[in-house]
């Protein structure tokens, strides 16, 4: 348990000490409505990184995310705005067309051991080009549900209004942080990661495990993408470019080891809040310009791994390299073995 | 490995021909050339002409493959080199913005270099960082505009030509040639191999595996600055936020195509340079047959899985069991 919170310390402390930073130098800061703004404004990232935190722990990557968010926007648009679909029907048929997308990758880096990075690759070309051959133009969503959902919010103390959104997105990280500590699925997420196959000996359903966990991924997506169509009111085929390097960011910094076998939802959570922090911060500051935020991210995606780099190696030094089997969920003896194996 | 080597390359050279010969049935005039102010024109040209920063992208990226790497940050590179050259070109003697641009370009290499081999950071992630921030510092050279610059001996990177013969198809040729002959006239090549196939015994059997991993990330990034600058040559201007975006992928699709596997091991330039070219013909081939060109990214991906698919150990496997199930 140490060991699965100790990264979780050092992000919730970076993002504390941001904070107050950002605090002192603006006295209105801490309020209740930029805290608000910020789950608001990262919600969707939120929910999408909580899917790619399990592909990672996972031992895998998923880079098609990102343009699964642009195509569900177009979706929803073209279904809801054309087709005269009721909103929460389409929700549905995208849903169901992102856990088959998923499951399709998920199968696919199975069945034929290809490797996760060129498959998802391969997916993020054919989704977004589906998009674009949807709709290249950006079509406003006018249904009814919409202004509804916008016009909710939940009153803060102090002004602030937790909108639908970001209630969406805290309920994803609940959800997500009940299915990966406390669920069958969950420990064979961490197995997975840890030591294929061990893992696999050990009686994991390698291949039911690595389909379910691309259709979470895809399905999480896809939520992301309704959540960001709730937040533009546009669907958009060049919507959310790069979301999955972003999403990334936030999983390494909020303490997933990209080798996988180790990691926490509530770490990537605060992973995402971390990078909203810089972005409001910028914001708020005015005369830097937004390329800072790229830089800033890139300078704390190296500080991270740079510190997990070093603690992998601490452990796999501090102690023997063949530690016997099963403590703590399985989670440390993988990580060791994998600082010694991996060059 | 010589008699190998036709073998190998056979399904990509005939693949290139075969979307050539698809593009000459889309487009009767494709073959067609013609000589006009000193420069050859034709869609056959065009093809080398706008393959060219890809094909530079994956004369780098089959040698960083090779060690078992990979490099997403070569389209970042490309958007800093031509910021860098974009930016010093009118106010420098050309000599100088180049030397820049390319000095940046070998800066993020090393850097690259010793995240991967001193640090022991998974290449993908390592290169992440760059691709995350580099782009963030090409916005920051340019200060977010789009620099221009008239200085007509930059421009002749883009729009020059050696007899006749476009100047970027030139440049790639020369980078061919050199990275061929270094690597392939030494055993550096081979070391490169060595170390991409099982990095410990490499290491155990006394290959600098360190130095060859930094100095094969510092060559890629320095045929990803070479492509910036042909990039901002091309369109007189430095573009930060649209250069190389998302040449990596294509860089690393023509590596694929090129039969070099992601694992590590085996490679061969001249057909990762082929895959670059089959790719552009496709292009090429789409925009000329009038679809739109969204199907470019689907036909690409399909590609992708086609070629991924022949490759998969998986399959490999079933046709030597279905091969021996018959004998």
């Amino acid at each position: 348990m140490n060991r699965l919170l100790s990264p979780v310390m050092i992000t919730a402390l970076v993002f504390v000490a941001g904070f107050a930073i950002c605090a002192a130098q603006f006295p209105n800061f801490a309020s209740t409505r930029v805290v608000a703004n910020l789950l608001t404004d990262n919600a969707f990232l939120g929910v999408v990184a909580i899917g790619m935190t399990f592909v990672i722990i996972s031992g895998g990557i998923d880079l098609s995310v990102g343009s699964v968010i642009a195509f569900a926007t177009v979706f929803i648009a073209l279904t809801t705005e054309r087709l005269g679909l009721p909103p929460t029907a389409a929700f549905a048929l995208l849903l169901l067309l992102c856990a088959g997308f998923g499951a399709a990758m998920g199968a696919v880096i199975h069945v034929f051991d290809m490797p996760p990075f060129i498959v998802t690759l391969a997916g993020m070309f054919v989704v977004r080009g589906t998009s674009f051959l949807m709709s290249t133009e950006s079509t406003p969503i006018n249904a009814p549900l919409y202004s509804t959902v916008s016009d909710f919010g939940l009153a803060l103390p102090g002004g602030g209004r937790l909108s639908a959104i970001a209630l969406i997105m805290l309920s994803v990280v609940a959800a997500g942080s009940i299915l990966l500590h406390f669920t069958r699925f969950g420990t064979n997420v961490y197995a997975l990661g840890g030591n294929r196959t061990a893992s696999a000996l050990m009686g994991v359903p390698i291949g039911a495990m690595t389909v379910r966990i691309y259709m979470l991924s895809s399905v999480l997506a896809g939520l992301a993408g309704i959540v960001f169509s709730f937040y533009t009111a546009a669907g958009y085929s060049l919507a959310a470019v790069g979301v999955e390097l972003d999403t990334i960011a936030a999983v390494v910094i909020g303490g997933t080891l990209l080798t996988g076998g180790q990691g926490s939802v509530i770490g990537t959570f605060i992973g995402v809040l971390i990078q909203g922090l810089i972005q409001t911060y910028i914001n708020f500051d005015g005369t830097l310009s937004s390329w800072w935020t790229k830089i800033a991210t890139g300078i704390l995606l190296f500080a991270f791994i740079a510190l997990q780099q070093g603690m992998v190696r601490l452990a796999s030094r501090s102690r023997p390299r063949n530690v016997g089997v099963a403590s703590g969920g399985g989670v440390s003896p993988s990580v060791i073995s994998q600082g010694g194996v991996s060059p | 490995m010589k008699l190998a080597l036709p073998r190998r390359g056979l399904a990509q050279i005939l693949a290139l021909i075969a979307i050539l010969l698809i593009d000459r049935l889309v487009s009767p005039q494709f073959f067609d050339l013609r000589l006009q102010d000193g420069r050859l024109f034709g869609s056959l040209v065009d093809v080398l002409n706008r393959g060219a920063p890809v094909a530079l992208l994956s004369l780098g990226m089959v040698l960083v493959i090779a060690t078992r790497g990979i490099d997403l940050s070569v389209g970042a590179v490309m958007a800093i080199s031509g910021a860098i050259a974009a930016s010093l070109a009118d106010s420098c003697p050309w000599p100088v913005a180049v030397a820049a641009a390319l000095g940046a370009g070998l800066a993020c290499g090393l850097w690259n270099g010793i995240l991967v081999a001193v640090l022991g950071i998974q290449p993908i992630v390592a290169t992440l960082i760059l691709m995350v921030a580099g782009r963030g510092v090409a916005q920051l050279i340019t200060a977010g505009r789009i620099v221009t610059f008239t200085s007509p001996d930059l421009v002749w990177f883009g729009t020059g030509a050696v007899l006749g013969i476009p100047a970027p198809v030139v440049i790639v040729a020369v980078m061919l040639l050199i990275t061929g002959v270094v690597v392939r006239g030494s055993a550096l090549g081979l070391l490169i191999e060595a170390t991409g196939g099982n990095a410990r015994a490499s290491e155990l059997s006394g290959v600098g595996t360190h130095l060859t991993i930094v100095a094969v990330y510092m060559w890629c990034s320095l045929c990803a600055a070479l492509a910036g600058i042909i990039a901002a040559a091309d369109i007189m201007g430095a573009d930060a936020n649209n250069a190389g975006l998302w040449l990596e992928l294509d860089a690393i699709l023509a590596v694929v195509i090129g039969g070099t596997s992601l694992f590590g091991g085996r490679f061969s330039l001249v057909l990762a340079v082929c895959g670059a070219l089959i790719i552009q013909a496709m292009n090429t081939g789409i925009l000329l047959s009038g679809y739109p060109p969204e199907f470019n990214l689907v036909v690409k991906a399909a590609v992708v899985l086609i070629v991924l698919l022949l490759q998969s150990p998986a399959l490999a496997n079933i046709t030597t069991a279905v091969r021996k199930a018959r004998a």
